[in-house]
């Protein structure tokens, strides 16, 4: 019996090696999900105390948005292409690939400072009113995001340079940094269609 | 330069705070001199400080925790005594500019970092150890949410000595908060303390909740695991969907007083009853995270000092679950003077209501699993049916404040502030007491001595209804919460009364106090040593290592077999520890000062935030960036233990169990 107990918790020791990383990423980004959440939330309740200033019918431009909108989706799709050359162990493809990506999701952030630097200029910043408070708390809150996710590709950029191969670790970094940059692709749509559109209906 | 930092915030003109500062210089220099004498800081360093161990975090926790608790207590004692003095032509000791921020400290610290700390503190040593596993699913992020909540605490002491703190109660309600009427540093203070432990205390949420999931010993599935287990898992749920909302209230503040945005502004078209929205769906959910690991504790201990399983273990777990799923829609309770309609309140009432059916079935499960059974008073019982009787009591008055009729009458009055120590004291803290007492013997290799214990215990529990019954007859009699001073006679003799519960309350933690010298220093008595590992004849799987664990915890991971699995082990003469092997190598996690640098650099930007001072903030935050990326990088964290050595410390312990069973 003893032995038995043995050999079976030795298999199943196995199993605890099974690292609890990406997991453990997903379930963080579901908190963080709650945080977006909690801002849509506040956009919702303060969307119209424009306090006697613009609403987003006057503020909001289609043509920067669609740019916006274009250069992130599609850098999804090229992490996507990362992920696959990973999948093969191909160390330079993979740095070519992030490299894309975040050269996208650098012109994503810049034509979104370039937006927010136009409307302050114009008088219409964030201490303007409860709306804007919220419309820019809850949009600079995704691009401070995709910010921190552009630092944290040329962090691996700069890990994978140099090596030949791609270790667990490693992937699983590369599956981390993927579902954070897909998560917020979705929170972009979000933003996108209920900050944005919405408002210009 | 500094910011707004200057000579002038040092508040040399108080002598309470001049008098505690040289206090806490005194001791200070004391403990850090004995560490310089006995030469103690590379073993602090290495064995603690950096420690990725869940043992050794638990430790820091509840050390952690201590201290906050005398912070804590030295606030509520002078609120007690400025109360008991301040009456009619007498103005008290203390202004109210120092009153208001003794108030708001005594909350917030009671809170975040005696509760929190402590409850994280006995989440640390009890759930790998209950589930079989070798540590938490994530060491690092454990070191750092510690540091995380170790750092925060500091912030807020600092606030002692330099500059204030806030003034706006516990929860920093606006407009109060807003810079137009605390243009101070205080609520700054407030503000990056809560954030920087929020940080840590939601990594502790996902931390546990995927240990929990991903780590469970083989054989262990849902309704096999230990009921302080589930408590855990329910806490880190609520933990990790209410905190983010914590974050964003306490983040949209921040804005409003750093960049002049108009979320809760009285112009501007900002809405303060969002803020109390949003601050109550974390603050409800909170209350839940803290008392249901103390149901944990007594799930645990009634049965152990009852020599009987659980009553009604199912029961008891759909009883925690449902507390957690209703404890989210109860929050405009806190609220209903807003006057958000007849419709409304009423929901939220009757769902207030219902917690407390969930809530008496897991009081009958423990009455019931003493009836009937060889039940001990040993230290933890007292804690356990003093619980008993006080949250009940708790649990009723908050019944009675769940309509909303009744409180429009009581809200905001002293019969709230009853109502929640009711419960908190009474459920919280009364639990986490039980809790040390009952797995201190595992932390350390000694039990704790009960003599004192049980002094602590009655003062507590004398102490507890002097001082706040008093207060539910002041709420009726119509004093609110917060008053500095007071001109009806009537009330005058109710807060003596208070004072001198407050004054049993002081007794009860000096014999807590004792209670720990003593246990220390007989420590060696062959009565007091936990050889066995198994000093109350435990159920769950804590208990088949030794006193303290090794590093690894198992030296093979137990198969559960049965809920309880250790008693079903011991009754059918299973060796839960296959002693004697084989064992193999063990893969471990190594020590890393990542988490304490990160928690430095996060006090620094936290400090420097709070005054405007901004060349140390950017340095403070790329400190933290930095040491992120540099960790990331590191190759070299983890190592084996070798077999030999499993085997050597294995045997060891297995050598002393039979010279135990031989006596």
């Amino acid at each position: 019996m003893a032995h038995d107990t043995t050999v079976q918790t030795a298999g199943h020791d196995e199993h605890h090696h099974e690292s609890p990383v990406v997991f453990g990423f997903w379930v963080y980004l579901m908190t963080d999900c709650i945080i977006f959440g909690s801002l849509f939330a506040v956009f919702a309740v303060l969307h119209n105390q424009v306090n006697g200033g613009p609403s987003g019918r006057d503020l909001f431009e289609y043509s920067g948005l669609a740019q916006e909108t274009a250069l992130l989706l599609i850098s999804s799709i090229t992490y996507g292409f990362g992920m696959i050359a990973a999948h093969k162990n191909e160390v330079s493809k993979v740095i070519m690939w992030l490299g894309v990506t975040f050269l996208l999701g650098l012109g994503f952030v810049g034509l979104e400072l370039n937006e927010f630097a136009h409307m302050i200029h114009e008088g219409n910043g964030p201490d303007r009113s409860a709306f804007l408070s919220s419309f820019f708390t809850l949009v600079s809150t995704h691009g401070l995001h995709v910010t921190c996710g552009l630092i944290w590709l040329v962090t691996l950029i700069v890990q994978l340079m140099g090596t030949t191969e791609i270790p667990e670790r490693m992937m699983n970094k590369l599956t981390c940094l993927s579902l954070f940059w897909h998560f917020l692709d979705i929170v972009w749509i979000c933003v996108f269609t209920y900050v944005y559109l919405a408002s210009m209906i | 330069m500094l910011g707004r930092l200057s000579f002038s915030a040092i508040p040399l003109d108080v002598p309470i705070l001049v008098g505690t500062f040289l206090g806490v210089a005194i001791i200070g220099l004391a403990v850090l001199g004995l560490i310089t004498y006995y030469g103690k800081w590379g073993y602090l360093w290495k064995e603690w400080l950096t420690s990725v161990d869940h043992k050794r975090l638990a430790v820091m926790y509840i050390v952690l925790a201590l201290v906050a608790l005398f912070r804590g207590f030295a606030d509520a004692i002078m609120m007690r005594t400025q109360l008991a003095m301040a009456y009619a032509g007498n103005p008290g000791y203390l202004p109210p500019h120092h009153y208001d921020q003794i108030f708001s400290a005594h909350g917030t610290i009671m809170i975040f970092f005696l509760a929190m700390a402590f409850m994280t503190g006995l989440f640390n040593f009890v759930v790998p150890l209950q589930i079989g596993a070798r540590d938490v699913a994530f060491p690092f992020l454990n070191n750092l949410s510690f540091w995380m909540t170790a750092i925060a605490f500091i912030l807020v002491n600092v606030s002692l000595f330099i500059g204030e703190f806030s003034q706006c109660g516990w929860l920093a309600y606006p407009p109060l908060s807003e810079s137009q009427f605390s243009p101070g540093v205080g609520v700054d203070y407030y503000i990056w303390a809560i954030q920087l432990s929020g940080v840590g205390t939601l990594l502790t949420g996902v931390n546990f909740f995927v240990t929990i999931v991903k780590m469970r010993a083989p054989g262990m599935t849902w309704m096999k695991m230990p009921v302080f287990t589930w408590t855990a898992f329910c806490s880190s749920i609520l933990i990790m969907v209410s905190f983010p909302v914590l974050t964003v209230a306490v983040a949209l503040l921040g804005l409003d007083r750093y960049f002049g945005m108009h979320f809760f502004t009285n112009d501007g078209g900002g809405n303060q009853m969002l803020y109390l929205s949003l601050i109550w769906s974390w603050g409800h959910p909170e209350v839940y995270i803290l008392v249901i690991p103390a149901f944990g504790v007594f799930s645990e201990v009634v049965p152990a000092f009852s020599g009987k399983p659980l009553f009604g273990y199912g029961t008891m777990v759909y009883a925690t679950c449902s507390i957690m799923v209703l404890s989210f829609i109860v929050w405009v309770h806190h609220f209903f003077t807003m006057g958000a309609g007849p419709d409304v309140n009423a929901f939220f009432g009757i769902a207030t209501m219902i917690i407390s059916i969930p809530t008496g079935v897991k009081l009958f499960n423990w009455m019931f699993t003493m009836y009937k059974g060889r039940v001990q008073f040993h230290a933890c019982m007292y804690w356990a049916v003093g619980f008993m009787v006080t949250f009940t009591i708790g649990g009723m008055t908050g019944v009675m404040m769940a309509i909303p009729g009744a409180d429009f009458v009581l809200h905001n009055s002293l019969f709230l502030i009853a109502h929640f120590h009711n419960v908190i004291i009474g459920g919280v803290y009364f639990g986490y007491i039980c809790g040390m007492n009952f797995w201190f013997p595992k932390v350390m290799g000694f039990k704790m001595n009960e003599t004192w214990g049980i002094r602590a215990f009655w003062f507590w529990f004398v102490g507890f209804y002097f001082a706040f019954v008093p207060l539910y007859v002041l709420g009726f009699d119509g004093m609110t919460r917060r008053m500095n001073h007071y001109d009806n006679p009537e009330w005058h003799i109710w807060l003596l009364i208070a004072e001198v519960g407050a004054v049993l309350i002081l007794f009860g933690i000096v014999c807590q106090l004792t209670q720990l010298y003593v246990t220390i220093r007989d420590r060696n008595l062959p009565a007091n040593r936990d050889v066995t590992g198994d000093p109350w004849n435990g159920r769950a799987l804590e208990w088949s290592t030794s006193s303290p664990p090794p590093p690894y915890n198992f030296a093979i991971v137990p198969h559960v077999h049965e809920l309880d699995a250790f008693m079903h082990d011991k009754e059918n003469g299973i060796d839960t520890r296959c002693a004697g092997g084989p064992y193999a190598p063990i893969h471990m996690p190594k020590n890393t000062a990542a988490g304490f640098l990160i928690g430095v650099f996060s006090l620094v930007f936290g400090f420097a935030a709070v005054w405007y001072i901004w060349w140390l903030a950017a340095i403070g935050l790329i400190g933290v960036i930095g040491t992120i990326i540099a960790r990331s990088a590191n190759k070299d964290i983890d190592y084996y233990i070798p077999a030999e050595e499993v085997a050597r410390i294995e045997n060891e312990h297995s050598r002393k169990l039979m010279a135990q069973a031989a006596e």
